[in-house]
């Protein structure tokens, strides 16, 4: 189990090739990622604040319940934080399971209190130098009351 | 003696991101009415409780939790992380 939040960029394929091959019985790995989208609104960069110390823990009391819930036999998340540019990777998650949809269940369930429920807030900087808090989306919290 | 700590909006409003705050508030909306009756900032900030949420030692919590015994309350919105 892994658990990484920092300000710097990570390699995304190095990140899911390496979490695949340390698996040994596992028949399925998931990944997801989340990138600051290129849209024509003129984002410039998004800013990503958060809570040291609550945030890791909180991470990894998710990534615990993923895997006692899912049977995982193995989960990743890395989060990044501070000033992203457009395109940049945000995030991602890995998990492993024997069978394919343990792995894409334990893989939503994480991005499902990961959105909602880690301390990470973000601002959306545009081309003029405005800035604007994102609000949190009733839809994702909804989400949560599936598990 | 309690840390506050204010992110987001919450601690572009209150002008700070941490503070020591010596205070006899039982609670969680004590303390936040003692904050709010301090400045307009803090009146600001705390306009509306049902747009914030609340961490104390670190757990997230309700505004009803105990302050006994805490160190640290987190005041922020509603996450966005992913």
């Amino acid at each position: 189990m892994t658990v990484r939040v920092q300000e710097a960029p990570f390699d995304f394929g190095a990140e899911a090739a390496a979490f695949a091959a340390a698996q040994s019985s596992m028949g399925a790995v998931v990944t997801f990622s989340g990138i600051v989208r290129d849209t024509d609104a003129g984002l410039s960069a998004m800013e990503i604040e958060h809570y040291p110390g609550m945030t890791e823990a909180q991470l990894d009391r998710f990534v615990a319940e993923a895997v006692e819930r899912f049977s995982l036999g193995d989960a990743l998340v890395i989060h990044r934080h501070g000033r992203l540019a457009p395109r940049e990777m945000i995030m991602m998650v890995a998990t492993a399971a024997p069978h394919r949809a343990d792995a894409f269940a334990g893989a939503e369930y994480l991005m499902d209190y990961l959105k909602s429920r880690a301390p990470f807030w973000k601002r959306e900087i545009t081309a003029d130098g405005s800035a604007a808090w994102v609000a949190a989306k009733d839809t994702d919290e909804d989400a949560l009351a599936r598990w | 003696m309690i840390d506050v700590v204010y992110f987001a909006w919450v601690r572009e409003r209150i002008g700070l991101p941490k503070e020591r705050v010596e205070t006899s508030a039982k609670t969680v909306a004590d303390l936040v009415a003692e904050l709010k009756a301090r400045e307009d900032r803090y009146a600001v900030a705390f306009e509306d409780t049902s747009a914030l949420r609340v961490a104390v030692d670190q757990e997230l919590a309700d505004f009803d939790a105990s302050l006994e015994g805490v160190r640290e309350v987190a005041f922020f919105p509603p996450m966005t992380g992913g």
